[in-house]
């Protein structure tokens, strides 16, 4: 295969995807970098000029910020903590015999398939609406006062919402990685003597565990940037309760047109995910290894 | 395997998981029956479930009010066209990192994915103002370029993995038996390279058709797919629940089709191989 | 047609060299056999003949031709690969077909040659199926049907055999040594396995690291090894090397003893040892015998029948004519 001749051609094959995401990467993380250290509103735009790192300075100053970080942490944690701990136990569930078992993983896969802005406006109407939705008749029912989930509690109701969206996902991921367990194993461990639970913690919540990561890192990454359906529930509010830094990035530099102040949002946000991406990156290139 | 397992578990095991499957399914469910009630039974006390009177009426209304058909079209076209854009930069490129894998090579598809793990919104002020000033903004073609950049990476990596289990040898047999590299790809690699490209393909119609960021951000009315047009109907609440239901399915219905008959290949792209 | 020179061919990965320049020549009609351990080279050096890879120096010539940057299709070689490399979308016919039309041959050429190829290999009955519902057999004379149907100048197998069971690999070497002698065609066949380069091959080319150790017919091989790498490789049970103060008797750094060539007695002998394992074939039996003082253990082969239980005492005498010595450097002298 390796002969001078298709060796340059295969290089002449990977130029157009290189170059296109090159730049697609460089210049605008160039361009947000050179903002960020700018003065430079839309609304007044003659007044632009150098401005060291008052930005960054103003941007974290800001107790939006700190709120927005925390949110956003909590946001991505309580969505992994329920999508991961759910999803082990319906992998479990629909890995036993059933019947119809083909129908149930269409139906707990739909989630996934349903667009962001969907799912939220969904579930902020037909479900969490204090008068209208199906909680609130369920809470009348039960002669219990209906309960305003995206004014009282935003957050933890967006994190139901998105756990809904991304729990189909780590079920089939884990589902996938439990089918792969090479049978004969667990049945050594039966004939050893080792009953079905330990037989689940000690074979296949070890087998689990690369899924497991790759599930944390990529949902992780999604999560980060969790946008629409904060826009479309709660805008953010009540305050900045439900603003993740995703949608703090949005409002300063698309709401208030504060082009600089959203830059140096956005490098920050860029620095977190390249943290979580340095920890992605290295799970996945062992695999290629393997 | 073959090992019996008593019939009595097998249903206990089976209603278990059906209820949770239906619990899980049933806020689409309930979408759905809803697209169909008129729109004071849709806020019926006690909720209707199946007793009601069923009409098409809110689909009609959903196409006259908000022109449901200019929406789709561009969703269309965006997750069509970025889709078909983008095999077209990486097949090539996947094809050459397969099967004439260099020193670099691992090290260019890990940086294609490091591209990837980039915050949309660290670079939505230069795109935004990049678009603003070349009129791409609340584009069609803007949108195909931006969704095109976004997935190329799972793209080439999806068709890398695929392309992987093509044994080089028969590549070298085609070249033994006189191919040249075009009929080499025409005969060989094509027909058995199809599957995988066809997956890729549906994935990444179904990544582009949802993504919300860019979209939201980037097409307000002119260009604005699905996404957008959903999210037009966050503000009149309360009595338009049947019309959001049937606006809803239209948006979905196309892609939730799509996704059932690619769930193990959504595994396989979303994890860039790493779990299969 | 078909003979092959290699003209100081040499192959390097980066700065590794895997072979090292290497001269050799291929007869028409030869049978030759590289066989090696795994990472010798071997399979390499057919790819370098295949045109698969490039050569980093030296010349290849074909039926007097240089052909050394002449692209594979062109070189009038078939290949046998170990995976068999059959296309799985075509039927048996369109894959022996594949390479005829690549060619532009006309219709009815193709077919006479595929009925041919079908009728000799037996797959006839196949000819419409896909690989993937034939068994292993069936699969390697479709891959050996797609090589001989282009009528080669020399045919190269790349381990044929090492994914077949050990049944079918006796039937398909039988197979392979018949359609030799029936198409009079050079053949050179890649294995790691001894037993196949001792039934099959005309000449036998040793290889390690890159390097030829020797070259020589099977029995060339077995009488006179031209050192200790051949003597240890070639021979099955290994030949037994024995170092020290008896190879210092035979005025030699090593001896090497055949077990086939070992004296056995209950009674008297020149060397004295215990019996450990025995290996019972019925045609004939093998025994492991330790504490002889010479090495750990001996193995010795007697033909049929021999009644020694484990831990038995032994007598064991060498045929003193075949006896191989060997200089300090290793190499065999007479």
């Amino acid at each position: 295969m390796s002969t001078q001749h298709s060796r340059s051609a295969a290089k002449l094959m990977i130029a157009p995807a290189t170059f296109l995401l090159f730049v697609w990467m460089l210049v605008p993380l160039v361009m947000t970098i050179y903002y960020s250290f700018q003065r430079y509103r839309l609304l007044t735009p003659d007044r632009r000029g150098f401005i060291g790192f008052d930005n960054y300075v103003n941007f974290i100053d800001n107790p939006a910020f700190w709120s927005s970080m925390g949110n956003t942490l909590l946001l991505v944690g309580g969505v992994l903590v329920i999508t991961i701990v759910f999803g082990i136990l319906f992998a479990l569930l629909l890995d036993m015999p059933m019947f119809g078992q083909g129908i149930v993983r269409i139906l707990v896969i739909a989630p996934f398939f349903v667009m962001p802005t969907v799912s939220a406006l969904v579930w902020k109407n037909f479900f969490m609406n204090p008068v209208n939705g199906l909680f609130a008749f369920a809470a009348k029912a039960l002669g219990l006062q209906p309960y305003d989930f995206l004014s009282q509690a935003p957050l933890a109701s967006i994190i139901g919402i998105v756990s809904w969206q991304w729990l189909p996902f780590a079920t089939l991921i884990l589902l996938t990685a439990i089918q792969s367990l090479d049978s004969e194993q667990l049945e050594a461990a039966e004939m050893d003597g080792a009953p079905a639970l330990s037989r689940f913690f000690y074979i296949k919540l070890p087998h689990l565990s690369r899924a497991i990561t790759v599930v944390i890192l990529i949902q992780t990454i999604f999560l980060l940037s969790v946008f629409a359906e904060i826009l479309v529930t709660t805008n953010g509010g009540p305050g900045t309760a439900s603003t993740n830094l995703t949608y703090l990035v949005y409002a300063k530099s698309l709401l208030s047109f504060d082009v600089g102040a959203g830059s140096a949002g956005g490098v920050i946000a860029i620095i977190l995910a390249n943290i979580v991406a340095i920890f992605l990156m290295r799970a996945i290139g062992k695999n290629l290894d393997s | 395997m073959a090992r019996a397992i008593s019939t009595r578990r097998k249903i206990g095991i089976t209603a278990l998981a059906w209820a949770l499957g239906l619990l899980i399914f049933f806020p689409i469910l309930w979408t759905f029956l809803t697209s169909f009630k008129s729109e004071a039974d849709a806020i019926a006390d006690p909720p209707l479930f199946l007793n009601f009177h069923w009409t098409m009426e809110n689909y009609f209304a959903v196409q006259e009010r908000s022109d449901y058909f200019k929406h789709f079209w561009n969703s269309v076209v965006i997750a069509g066209g970025s889709t078909l854009l983008g095999l077209i930069i990486a097949v090539p490129a996947a094809w050459s990192m397969a099967f004439v894998p260099g020193k670099y090579t691992k090290d260019v598809l890990m940086w294609m994915l490091s591209t990837k793990m980039m915050p949309p919104v660290g670079v939505l002020i230069p795109i935004y103002l990049i678009f603003r000033s070349t009129g791409l903004l609340d584009s069609k073609t803007g949108l195909v370029i931006v969704m095109t950049l976004i997935n190329l990476p799972i793209i080439v990596w999806m068709l890398y993995t695929y392309f992987k289990e093509i044994p080089g040898e028969i590549l070298e047999a085609a070249r033994m038996d006189g191919a040249t590299l075009r009929e080499e790809i025409i005969y060989v690699l094509t027909p058995m390279a199809i599957p995988g490209i066809a997956s890729t393909l549906l994935l990444n119609v179904i990544l582009a058709w949802n993504e919300a960021f860019w979209t939201l951000n980037l097409a307000a009315s002119k260009a604005a797919p699905l996404t957008t047009f959903i999210a037009g109907y966050s503000s009149p609440e309360g009595l338009f629940y049947a019309k959001l239901s049937a606006a809803s399915i239209m948006a979905i219905a196309p892609i939730l089709i799509m996704g059932w008959f690619s769930q193990k290949q959504l595994v396989r792209g979303l994890t860039f191989g790493a779990v299969k | 047609m078909g003979r092959i020179t290699l003209d100081k061919v040499a192959k390097r990965f980066g700065d590794v060299e895997v072979i090292p320049p290497l001269d050799l020549t291929i007869e028409e009609g030869e049978f030759v056999v590289f066989v090696g351990p795994s990472g010798c080279g071997k399979s390499t050096l057919l790819r370098l003949i295949a045109g698969l890879e490039d050569v980093s120096g030296g010349q290849i010539r074909i039926d007097g031709k240089d052909a050394t940057l002449t692209p594979p299709a062109k070189r009038g070689l078939a290949m046998v690969f170990q995976s068999y490399a059959l296309y799985p979308h075509m039927s048996v016919r369109k894959n022996i077909a594949f390479p005829l039309k690549m060619a532009g041959m006309d219709q009815a050429e193709q077919d006479r040659r595929i009925d041919n190829a079908a009728k000799i290999l037996n797959l006839t009955d196949y000819i419409d199926r896909k690989p993937g519902q034939l068994s292993g057999g069936q699969r390697q004379r479709v891959a050996i049907g797609r090589a001989i149907v282009r009528e080669p100048a020399a045919f190269l197998f790349d381990e044929p055999l090492s994914n077949l069971d050990a049944a079918l690999r006796v039937g398909m070497r039988l197979e392979i040594t018949e359609l030799h002698s029936r198409l009079k065609t050079t053949m050179i066949y890649v294995t790691h396995d001894q037993v196949e380069a001792m039934t099959m091959a005309d000449k036998i080319v040793v290889l390690r690291a890159g390097h030829i150790e020797q070259v020589g017919s099977p029995l060339e091989l077995y009488r006179s090894p031209r050192n200790l790498f051949v003597a240890g490789f070639i021979g099955s049970p290994k030949m037994n090397l024995i170092a020290g103060a008896e190879a210092k008797k035979h005025g030699a750094a090593t001896i090497g003893i055949r077990p086939e060539h070992i004296n056995v007695s209950k009674t008297e002998g020149a060397w004295k040892g215990r019996v450990g394992v025995s290996e019972h074939l019925g045609s004939d039996t093998f025994f492991y015998v330790h504490d002889t003082g010479l090495v750990d253990d001996i193995t010795v082969r007697v033909p049929g029948e021999f009644d020694l239980k484990s831990g038995d005492t032994v007598y064991l005498t060498p045929e003193a004519d075949k006896i191989h010595r060997f200089d300090d450097k290793g190499l065999r002298f007479e």
